[in-house]
């Protein structure tokens, strides 16, 4: 098996019985970047959640596969699990305010991991967070080291949770809209360390974003997802050229491009909407029978 | 004209550097600030975080007050005014917040959201405005008896715009009103704000961090960098030679969606 995360038929619902998820199937190869893209509440986020273990409380997994490296983490104990997501994968968080502890300084917090899960020494784990800080082009690494996060700009506290991503050389990184808090100028510098350190590393890498702009600069494959359920999986290239999906085209409609400012902006219409929800419901009635 | 504005200065006290006695020193945000907005346009404000966009917009509408220069609001200067001289002046501005979620009192349906302003002002025939502002910004009646968190972000941003035209204002300063908002239902409040400007005779302001959404709806725009102008041009004109550097990175950083554009 060539893909290093493989997802097949994943349904994720609440304790109630609603759907988040509906037979969710995607790969990720190493070096590959793959897009997740939909709108608020479309399901993008709690795939990699699903992943990494961390649904949120009443959210739980009602079928499918989750194969990572070679292993079907659903087949696993939960602390069987944590521990291969914590050797192979990490995350790259949205909001680079609250991911990180106000009150510890950067360093321990990249550090910890390292020491904690993956029994390292902390002089080695300290000199592993220091030329991290460096490759991901923080400019005197050792003094943000010991700063605590409300000395460092947003872009730059998006750098450190960048490095400490990386820190473990994960084989699989999910970054969950790492740029959206983000202005335009600092976002294009964050998107292109975020590419180079993939592209180094070799990381497989599953981005969700909401923001086509982005999905064009950074992803390989992108899945289109709508209620929980994926509508298209394309490459990149074919997607925008060629959408087949009639969501997947109302989506790009949607879409402000200042290369075309004349065009009219087309909210997605109730029409493309009613038909995604009836093939959702048809599926559902078909899998229940 | 209906906002001169010349040599806007604005600074705010720097706590963390005070010394334990004597004053604070001033962290300039707004650095001499000099334009004009004519009735009728709908004028875009852009900047990267921290560029004083936000601060201005709230100085145009007089919610602080600025250090010094001189802001004249439809022939009236309002630099220094206080609250009771605002008091009567404030239904002719109004302004869209940039979260509805905060902006909106969650313990209060959206018809006493809308009529708050209305009764402030002491107008007759409260519930007969908000039906109609309601109306214009295309939710139904039926909303008045909603809460906010029973919205969607979407329609939340109606009810910040029907508040705002409620009170018939000449002049509406939306601050990055549809940053938190899905393409699709942007694409809505966008296209109801282009209807409104038209149908009401607005001028409004628009600061955004988001180009393509300021070149769909601008016909001027005002490129603030550190607290300065550092570029105004009508729309077009921007964007087909932008002339300050900080304008054309600004403009290069915008990821379209297209493969095919070059990212240096």
């Amino acid at each position: 098996m060539s893909a290093y995360l493989s997802i097949r038929n994943l349904s994720v619902s609440l304790r109630g019985g609603t759907r988040i998820l509906r037979n969710v199937s995607l790969e990720v190869s190493a070096s590959q970047v793959h897009g997740l893209v939909g709108e608020s509440g479309a399901g993008k986020s709690m795939i990699g959640k699903a992943v990494l273990g961390t649904l949120p409380r009443g959210l739980n997994i009602t079928g499918g596969q989750i194969w990572l490296d070679g292993v079907d983490l659903m087949t696993l104990p939960p602390k069987q699990w944590r521990a291969k997501i914590g050797a192979t994968a990490a995350l790259i968080p949205q909001d680079p305010m609250t991911a990180l502890n106000p009150s510890k300084r950067i360093g321990p917090q990249i550090t910890r991991r390292l020491v904690d899960i993956l029994g390292w020494t902390n002089v080695r784990a300290d000199a592993r967070a220091l030329a991290l800080l460096g490759e991901v082009q923080i400019p005197d690494p050792a003094r943000v080291m010991r700063s605590y996060p409300h000395e460092l700009s947003g872009g730059m506290r998006q750098r450190v949770l960048i490095a400490s991503a990386f820190a473990a050389e994960p084989k699989l990184i999910i970054a969950d809209e790492p740029t959206t808090a983000l202005d335009v100028m600092v976002q294009k510098q964050i998107l292109k360390l975020i590419a180079q350190m993939q592209a180094m590393h070799g990381t497989a890498l599953l981005f969700v974003t909401h923001d086509l702009g982005v999905v064009s600069k950074v992803c390989d494959t992108l899945s289109v997802l709508y209620a929980g359920k994926v509508v298209e999986e394309a490459n990149m290239r074919r997607f925008f050229m060629r959408p087949i999906h009639p969501y997947s085209r109302a989506l790009l409609a949607a879409t402000p491009s200042y290369k075309d400012p004349t065009g009219s902006l087309t909210p997605v219409p109730d029409a493309v909407i009613a038909q995604v929800e009836r093939d959702i419901a048809q599926h559902d009635t078909r899998n229940s029978a | 004209m209906i906002y001169r504005i010349r040599d806007l200065r604005l600074s705010f006290p720097d706590m963390v550097n005070k010394s334990l006695f004597g004053p604070a020193p001033r962290t300039p945000v707004l650095r001499g600030l000099s334009f004009d907005v004519p009735r009728g346009e709908v004028m875009g404000i852009v900047g990267g975080s921290g560029s004083g966009k936000s601060t201005l917009g709230r100085a145009m509408l007089r919610l602080i007050e600025p250090t010094s220069g001189s802001i004249e609001f439809d022939g009236v200067d309002i630099t220094h005014a206080t609250e009771a001289t605002l008091r009567p002046l404030r239904p002719q501005f109004q302004m869209i917040f940039q979260d509805p979620m905060s902006s909106l009192n969650p313990r209060r349906n959206v018809g006493a959201i809308i009529a708050g302003p209305l009764r402030l002002q002491g107008l007759e025939g409260i519930a007969a405005h908000v039906d109609e502002a309601l109306d214009m910004v295309g939710l139904t009646r039926l909303f008045a008896h909603r809460y906010p968190h029973e919205l969607s972000g979407g329609q939340r941003q109606r009810v910040g715009i029907a508040r705002a035209i409620a009170l018939r204002p000449k002049f509406i300063l939306a601050d990055e009103i549809v940053s938190g908002l899905d393409v699709s239902s942007q694409a809505q409040v966008l296209n109801l704000l282009e209807d409104l400007v038209r149908d009401l005779g607005l001028t409004l302001v628009f600061i955004s961090h988001d180009l393509s959404v300021i070149r769909r709806l601008c016909t001027r725009i005002l490129v603030l960098h550190n607290g300065e102008i550092v570029e105004e041009a009508e729309t077009a004109k921007l964007f087909d030679a932008p002339q300050a550097a900080y304008t054309r990175s600004l403009l290069d950083a915008i990821p379209l969606p297209d493969p095919d554009q070059f990212w240096a």
